[in-house]
């Protein structure tokens, strides 16, 4: 337990629509440890980015809410926090870094000055002390001429060299929690490559825990230990690397993987795409979210919510009734062949 | 840079010359002559005034000296004020103009700012349906009406100002009040939406992740990129409510540049009429110019080096 820095217990959130409340998660669990890296994977609308803005509390007031559920931060509750504390513990305990480096620095601020500004609110520190942490951090994520770049605006900036600014704020203060919200969607391969392998020497250097949310297996291969797969607002499939990716237990999460190409293979064969489109989260009620879907399906997945089931070892854990002893045994073995 | 002024003074005479030339022409194709009752005149005495003011001139002719005077800075003299210049009249008439409409700026203007910065920060709610409304209802009220009701209840019900005339400091109050109101709608408006942009983009979700506290969030990072759109709308704003608008003028007797305008275009005193409208449009433009210069300061990505950033 010493050894959990976050936990995510059942969590909802809700957002109010014109058309009614739209549940976009629906009870996700997951823990995380110290300086592990936590891949959270799924498609567009699975619930990932909320529930990443969720664990900031960043999410609008006025339109989300989270209904059920708790989100522990060194055992402490950040949904209990007053809006004063939960500013204290953003940017310093626990960092973010956004998808889009093109937009998410203010284009009328000097990247040095947005550096700094995190430094001197966490870390009272004078102005003086804080340039000289950002120009540290600048050097760090591989800034070529850092002490000139610091009085640059953005838009002086390539998308990679941005996204290296964004990092260099984002671990300024130290975080133990980094959640990266696909860190690496908007760069070219190339960049992307770069990037990946920083976030990973910095997470040695500085042992932060890095929540890694993606659409990109490529991506989760390469970093991640574990791996949480979401569907429909729910983890349908959680393991260590090896284990998604040689033992997947969930359909949909052999399905993610039979729709990768691989660079080995026969081109001439196509890739194999799920069929049918991602649930509307409006209209989904009882049962397994991917039902529709699912090859495998069964009566009961289309009227009962699976649990999650340890598979094999005791931390893989699956949401899928084909887990369930009852499941007829074929069926589960057929999805197994399939790897 | 130097390249640029260069560039952007040449383009600002171009402008400046095609408004001569239309305004001149379309002049001479207004009805009438600049003479009262020209049917009293004998047909000498048409011909001696015609000849004093060059008229008797084919128009080509006429054009031409206009512009040879224009291009050594003279306006020529007014047709209806026996020896007065056009530059003289102008500067006699812009200081209550400027002052009224300066006074109505500041006033529109911090009205309009914090109307629109409150209202965007409390998105969708009492406050922000009220003061959308009022700034609909202020843009779309011209300022007439809104003179002549602080007339009657400011002026002539509680007597708190004057009704009228041009007598001190606080004959200038109403007029800039009733000037105001369309500012403070405008740039309420503006502003409004501005920010509303701005607090959806992603930089702002940034600052508020690193832990800045949420009035620094606003004022540091959304409400200054909201504001630098607002300065190329409020030099414009600032130009023509500066010199003078011609009903509020003529509603408060203001003795300004608008009232003068409309006065010399019904005596059709062309060369008044076109002074005052060769010194509206060459404010314009160089305000529009001034704006640029400053957009240039306040936002960074813009440069007029040439080079590409």
């Amino acid at each position: 337990m010493k050894n959990t820095v976050l936990k995510v217990e059942d969590l909802h959130v809700s957002f109010k629509t014109q058309t009614g409340k739209i549940t976009a998660v629906r009870g996700v669990n997951f823990e995380l440890k110290k300086g592990e890296t936590l891949a959270i994977v799924g498609e567009s609308g699975s619930g990932k980015s909320v529930t990443a803005k969720s664990i900031m509390r960043l999410l609008p007031k006025s339109t989300t809410e989270i209904t059920k559920g708790d989100i522990l931060y060194d055992d402490k509750s950040l949904l209990k926090l007053s809006n004063k504390q939960i500013t204290d513990i953003r940017g310093s305990e626990i960092s973010m870094v956004f998808q889009d480096p093109m937009t998410s620095l203010n284009p009328t601020m000097k990247v040095g000055k947005q550096i700094m500004e995190g430094l001197q609110r966490h870390q009272s520190m004078s102005k003086a002390q804080a340039r000289e942490r950002a120009l540290e951090m600048l050097k760090l994520v591989g800034i070529p001429k850092a002490e000139m770049r610091l009085d640059n605006y953005p838009h002086q900036f390539s998308g990679g060299m941005r996204q290296r600014v964004v990092i260099a704020l984002a671990l300024a203060c130290n975080p133990k929690v980094l959640i990266a919200d696909e860190p690496t969607t908007a760069l070219d391969v190339t960049i992307q490559a770069q990037i990946l392998d920083l976030m990973k020497d910095l997470q040695k250097k500085t042992d932060t825990a890095i929540i890694l949310i993606t659409h990109d297996l490529g991506v989760v291969a390469n970093m991640a230990d574990r791996v949480a797969v979401m569907y429909g607002g729910k983890i349908v499939e959680q393991g260590t690397l090896d284990e998604i990716f040689y033992n997947p237990q969930h359909p949909y999460t052999l399905g993610l993987l039979q729709s990768m190409p691989k660079m080995n293979e026969d081109r001439s064969q196509p890739l194999l795409p799920i069929a049918g489109s991602p649930p509307n989260l409006a209209t989904l009620g009882e049962g397994c979210a991917f039902a529709a879907r699912c090859p495998h399906a069964m009566k009961v997945c289309h009227t009962y919510t699976p649990r999650d089931t340890v598979v094999g070892n005791d931390h893989h854990t699956a949401a899928c009734w084909l887990q369930d002893p009852r499941a007829s045994k074929t069926e589960t073995e057929e999805v197994l062949v399939v790897n | 840079m130097k390249r640029y002024f260069v560039q952007r003074i040449g383009y600002m005479l171009i402008t400046l010359f095609i408004i001569v030339t239309a305004t001149f022409f379309l002049m001479q194709l207004l009805p009438g002559t600049p003479f009262t009752n020209p049917e009293k005149l004998t047909a000498q005495q048409l011909t001696v005034l015609n000849a004093k003011y060059g008229l008797d001139q084919p128009v080509a002719i006429q054009y031409i000296r206009y512009l040879g005077n224009l291009v050594q800075g003279d306006l020529g003299y007014s047709f209806q004020h026996e020896g007065r210049t056009v530059s003289s009249m102008i500067s006699t008439r812009i200081g209550p103009s400027a002052f009224i409409g300066l006074q109505a700026l500041v006033i529109g203007a911090i009205l309009g700012l914090v109307l629109g910065i409150i209202s965007a920060l409390k998105h969708n709610s009492i406050f922000d349906y009220g003061s959308v409304a009022l700034a609909v209802i202020g843009m779309s009220i011209p300022s007439f009406v809104f003179a002549a009701l602080l007339q009657y209840y400011v002026g002539v019900k509680l007597e708190w100002l004057p009704v009228a005339l041009w007598e001190g400091y606080s004959s200038t109050l109403l007029p800039s009040i009733a000037l105001s109101v369309t500012v403070t709608a405008t740039v309420a408006r503006f502003i409004r939406s501005e920010m509303l942009e701005v607090l959806g983009q992603d930089y702002v979700i940034t600052a508020r992740a690193k832990g800045m506290k949420e009035n620094q969030v606003i004022v540091k990072h959304v409400v200054r990129n909201a504001l630098i759109p607002v300065v190329t709308m409020l030099g414009p704003l600032a130009v023509s409510i500066m010199t003078g608008t011609l009903v509020i003028e003529k509603i408060f007797s203001v003795p300004g540049l608008g009232e003068q305008f409309t006065l010399s275009i019904l005596v059709l005193d062309y060369s008044v009429i076109m002074g005052i409208t060769i010194f509206y449009s060459a404010l314009f433009i160089f305000v529009v110019f001034v704006v640029d210069i400053i957009y240039g300061f306040l936002d960074p990505r813009i440069n007029y080096k040439g080079e590409s950033a």
